[in-house]
């Protein structure tokens, strides 16, 4: 592991000041950083800790929930209000990770969380997430974990996170504040697609901290769900989750928020199942017309062309789970 | 151990360093490394952790985990090394008397709160009810996890996460047991429960 120095800034202005410098990094949690760094993927010179910073509040009214960066995954998966209005917030965060980590990571953090797969994580081989330009091995080789929609020929890794793809069905609007002030940027438009740029994952500048994540108050975040498809029952990541928010009144679904994790190079919405749903009664036929609409433009690799399967075939039951 | 008596992890201090067999330890209350000193990488930061109820004053590496902090530096070896990336669940302490994986913590931003490991689990030589249960239930095999998982079950029981054997096997994910001592863990974690 390379040497780094630990910068403890004071304020939010003196943390930008110090995370906008080359080779400065913040940690909060740090459970994917000190992995990155251990295994020399990651090689900063300075590590920033946010954590004096004392953002770490859940403010949830009848409008809204506010969410600081440095509240923990624990601590929002539990609290009754997330529970009761944002039920898939609370459990996409609780089928991400182990108890132990939810302790430690942070809502910022885990937005930041590298968008990776195994070759990224081994400096052994090439990869254009590390090394610009050097060559992607996972698409002509195990991919069976990997992306089939966002993809490029430049990159294919699975966007990992749980709770980003929750937020996209509620919503979310996250805080960014940097050296030029403070702007909002809706969840959707925060990760990037790999393209020809696949080391650069989100639209933050240098230095830029997200400082809030405000998610409105609807019927649908009510009636929300999230269900995680794995390997195994726990500690895993996503073959394939789907994240479903239903507004419905009387025989009618009046709006539709639908996205999927595991499938996308970033956290994927699912518009033409949305649009499928729209308007309509949530009888058993529309759920699945609905849901076998999911994955349109999918580029399977040589090993996940199962997930076109299984991405439908998810959503459906997450349809089903949240209409019943 | 300070008597010179032999113990296993003597010996293998002792063979790593090649040394006498029963080369002594630093105590949990002293500052002096486990490790001969030039197996320690020189430390520049001065860090004061609370462990246990106690304060250790360690020079250590901007870079050091808790884990190797505990183990390297003060020379508590209870809580274990597995993976090495947090995926296991073999260093898990707490911390503020939250459960956490001490591999992905740095020891430098522990200063101030409260650190507590297996060590400080029995009290006036009687074991902690989940030690007992363990030992009742026969709840490992070769017995490297069990700090992990104890410390685990022990905060597992404190956030009320044991209303069923699902629950607490859901629960305890974030624990491997490569010997497969899985049942037994269950068992005992329920009985520390109910008894708890």
């Amino acid at each position: 592991m390379q040497p780094f120095t630990l910068t403890r800034p004071v304020d939010v202005k003196s943390a930008i000041a110090a995370g906008a410098r080359p080779e400065a990094v913040y940690i909060a949690g740090g459970t994917d950083l000190l992995q990155l760094t251990k295994d020399n993927v990651e090689t900063p010179r300075e590590i920033v800790d946010l954590e004096i910073l004392s953002l770490s509040r859940i403010h949830a009214t009848a409008n809204g929930l506010r969410l600081e960066p440095l509240a923990r995954m624990s601590d929002v998966a539990s609290h009754p209000e997330v529970v009761r209005n944002w039920p898939v917030l609370s459990q996409a965060l609780l089928a991400s990770a182990s108890p132990q980590v939810r302790n430690m990571g942070m809502m910022g953090g885990n937005l930041l969380q590298r968008t990776r797969c195994g070759y990224f994580r081994d400096t052994g081989f090439a990869c254009n997430k590390r090394f610009p330009g050097s060559g992607c091995p996972a698409i002509n080789g195990e991919n069976r974990m990997h992306a089939i929609l966002g993809v490029s020929d430049h990159c294919i890794a699975t966007y990992p996170g749980d709770m980003a793809v929750a937020l996209m069905v509620l919503d979310a609007d996250l805080e960014l504040t940097g050296q030029s002030g403070t702007r909002k940027v809706a969840i959707g438009d925060f990760h990037r697609e790999p393209g020809d740029t696949p080391h650069i994952e989100t639209v933050l500048q240098p230095g830029e901290l997200i400082t809030g994540i405000d998610i409105p108050a609807s019927a649908a975040a009510k009636r929300s769900h999230y269900l995680k498809v794995r390997d195994r029952a726990s500690f895993e990541f996503a073959l394939i989750s789907a994240a479903v928010a239903l507004d419905i009144e009387g025989d009618t679904i009046r709006s539709a928020r639908v996205a999927a994790g595991g499938v996308g190079t970033r956290p994927w919405r699912l518009p033409e199942v949305e649009a499928a749903l729209a308007g309509k009664s949530p009888d058993p036929g529309t759920l699945k017309a609905a849901a076998d609409q999911a994955g349109q433009g999918a580029r399977p690799a040589r090993m996940n062309g199962f997930k076109t399967v299984l991405l439908k075939r998810t959503v459906l039951r997450a349809l089903q789970t949240v209409s019943a | 151990m300070a008597d010179g008596s032999i113990t296993r992890r003597g010996v293998m201090v002792g063979a790593a360093g090649g040394a006498a067999l029963a080369m002594p330890l630093a105590r949990a209350d002293d500052t002096t490394p486990a490790l001969r000193q030039d197996t320690v990488p020189s430390g520049t930061l001065p860090v004061s952790l609370r462990v246990n109820g106690e304060t250790l004053h360690l020079m250590i590496d901007p870079r050091t985990s808790l884990l190797d902090a505990l183990r390297e530096y003060a020379g508590m070896t209870g809580t274990k090394k597995g993976c090495d990336r947090g995926a296991c669940g073999a260093c898990t302490v707490h911390l503020d008397g939250r459960r956490i994986v001490s591999r992905l913590t740095l020891a430098a931003r522990c200063e101030g709160k409260e650190i507590q490991t297996i060590e400080g689990l029995a009290s006036e030589g009687h074991l902690h009810p989940v030690q007992a249960a363990f030992m009742d239930h026969d709840g490992f095999q070769c017995g490297y996890c069990t700090p992990g998982q104890i410390m685990s079950a022990v905060a597992l029981i404190k956030e009320g996460h044991h209303h069923s054997d699902a629950e607490i096997r859901e629960w305890m994910s974030g624990n491997i047991c490569r010997c497969g001592a899985y049942p037994n863990i269950v068992a005992a974690v329920r009985q520390a429960a109910r008894e708890g």
